[in-house]
């Protein structure tokens, strides 16, 4: 059959030379020349490939190609790269008191606009894209600061946390639970409460204010203060504003006393460089409640 | 040669293509299992505590595969999102893993550790109560889904056939491991931290009275992305386990 050339009567055109049943026959119809070369193209330019970049598997590794590419070794330049092209300002910050960041212009603005972009990625699922807070994650745009709001009780925060496990310098204090350890009985819980309201001027019945009075001198004054406006060295709340963490509802208030609360913030020393952290800091206390 | 044969014989035509397969397929796959380079050593991979394997099977149960992905791409904007990229070991000991590029949510490969037990609880809950925007389901039930764990044993010796290094210990502790991990002031706390390091221990979901299918999810999340050390890890040195 090889070399055999038949020619089809009908079509005119060459055939295969294969017969089937006798009779049947295959027209020769070789690809178009355009997708064969395309395809011969191809073929060099996957050895080019194998040649200079990682490609066979063998015994004990794989060929590394002649220009050495590794995807690891490409990202950590880009980083690299990225940082390299803000070093100017990104060196000067880290080398800045961090209080004597907004004494700076170009230095502020480079820090908020980087905090800003960290805190869209890290801070907002809880304390909100406009930093407006939530139930249970405090508002950093006034000036009620638990911790306080200094620029580096800012950065502290930020770094070690809110009563994080496992971050040796986390932020702790713990209010007692007094309904769920039976500190209290439910009923001076409500008393309590009532008192806690009646601080920031809330509605509360004036019996109970009286006798919630002497409780909380003898539970709750040695950390928010006898005049109840809280201490941000403990971590204690100011109570006596109309801000409000959990809810300012007498029920709300008599679960914070039962329970205790203890909210918690990652640390996020090690998750962010230091560099990072530093510009959240000073995006946080520019937001308008940094003290 | 003709290959004349092959078309006019199909159990030839059959044994070529196996053949044909077999070859691409060694060259392709099984260089990956004796080249080093595929799982690096690293220090810190431990298997799954047996409350966060429970939580592993919960994820898998939900779909949350089907819009998170674990897998850090060697990629600049991925990198400076989410950390570090994910290496092959991290994900040695998962059955199935969790790679992939198709994201309708970020990427969870070291989501551990970055919100605090109450926004995990308060989010897989209602996603919209903490995140206005967010366009993620709730998953309400499982707060109220007590963890049936009762074929623990069975399931840690199952993914010790397919290779998940589980000692006996492991697996006969393993009921009294996820009891103690929901439990901080249980005595079975520090065994637990002997066999399992770095294991986050907590009453995840603020329901002290039950083990919940919550407890497990959250105690999964948490550790996600978590164990390797990348202080000591070096992108071209050896690694040692």
């Amino acid at each position: 059959m090889a070399g055999h050339k038949e020619i089809d009567e009908a079509t005119g055109v060459e055939t295969t030379g294969h017969v089937w049943d006798g009779d049947l026959r295959e027209l020769n119809k070789p690809l178009p020349k355009w997708w064969l070369y395309t395809f011969y193209v191809c073929i060099v330019w996957a050895i080019g490939y194998w040649v200079l970049y990682p490609t066979w598997p063998t015994a004990n590794g794989y060929t590394k190609g002649m220009l050495g590419y590794s995807q690891r070794a490409t990202v950590t330049e880009e980083v690299k790269a990225g940082k390299a092209a803000q070093s100017g300002l990104r060196d000067r910050l880290q080398k800045t008191a961090l209080a004597d960041v907004r004494k700076n212009p170009e230095l502020l603005q480079f820090a908020v606009a980087g905090g800003k972009a960290a805190f869209a990625d890290n801070c907002a699922p809880c304390h909100g894209r406009g930093a407006q807070g939530g139930n249970g994650y405090p508002n950093l745009n006034d000036d009620d600061w638990i911790w306080g709001g200094q620029v580096d009780a800012i950065q502290q925060t930020i770094q070690h946390g809110i009563r994080w496990q496992g971050a040796a310098d986390t932020r702790e204090s713990a209010m007692p639970r007094f309904g769920l350890d039976e500190i209290l009985e439910p009923a001076q819980i409500g008393d309590v409460a009532d008192y806690v309201l009646s601080l920031s001027g809330g509605k509360a019945d004036a019996a109970a204010v009286e006798r919630g009075k002497a409780t909380y001198a003898e539970q709750c004054s040695a950390c928010h203060g006898e005049d109840g406006k809280g201490n941000a060295e403990l971590g204690a709340p100011n109570l006596t504003d109309a801000i409000w963490l959990y809810g300012s509802d007498r029920a709300t208030v008599m679960e914070s006393i039962r329970t205790g609360r203890g909210g918690a913030m990652p640390a996020w020393a090690g998750r962010l460089d230091p560099v990072t952290i530093k510009s959240l800091a000073v995006y946080v206390h520019s937001l308008g409640g940094g003290k | 040669m003709t290959h004349e044969p092959f078309e006019k014989n199909s159990i030839i035509l059959l044994i070529g293509i196996l053949i044909m397969v077999s070859i691409g397929g060694l060259v392709q796959i099984a260089p990956l299992f004796w080249v080093d380079s595929t799982i690096e050593k690293v220090k810190g991979m431990r298997p799954y505590t047996p409350l966060e394997q429970a939580g592993r099977d919960i994820y898998v149960r939900e779909g949350c595969y089907t819009c998170h992905s674990q897998m850090i791409r060697t990629l600049r904007d991925e990198v400076e999102r989410y950390g570090h990229y994910s290496l092959a070991a991290e994900s040695m000991y998962d059955h199935p893993f969790q790679w992939g590029s198709k994201r309708t949510g970020p990427d969870l490969a070291r989501v551990g550790g970055k919100y605090s037990d109450a926004w995990q609880r308060e989010h897989l809950i209602n996603p919209r109560s903490v995140v206005p925007e967010s366009i993620m389901p709730g998953y309400p039930w499982l707060a109220k889904s007590k963890l049936d764990y009762s074929k623990v044993t069975k399931n840690l010796s199952t993914l010790r056939l397919v290779g998940v290094p589980y000692s006996d210990e492991m697996i006969a502790a393993a009921k009294a491991d996820i009891e103690a991990q929901v439990n901080p002031d249980s005595k079975g706390v520090k065994a637990l931290l002997a066999r399992y390091p770095k294991a986050k221990v907590g009453n995840f979901d603020g329901n002290a009275a039950d083990v919940t299918e919550l407890d497990a999810v959250i105690a999964y999340l948490q550790m996600l992305g978590t164990l390797v050390d990348f202080a000591s890890f070096d992108a071209s040195g050896p690694n040692l386990r």
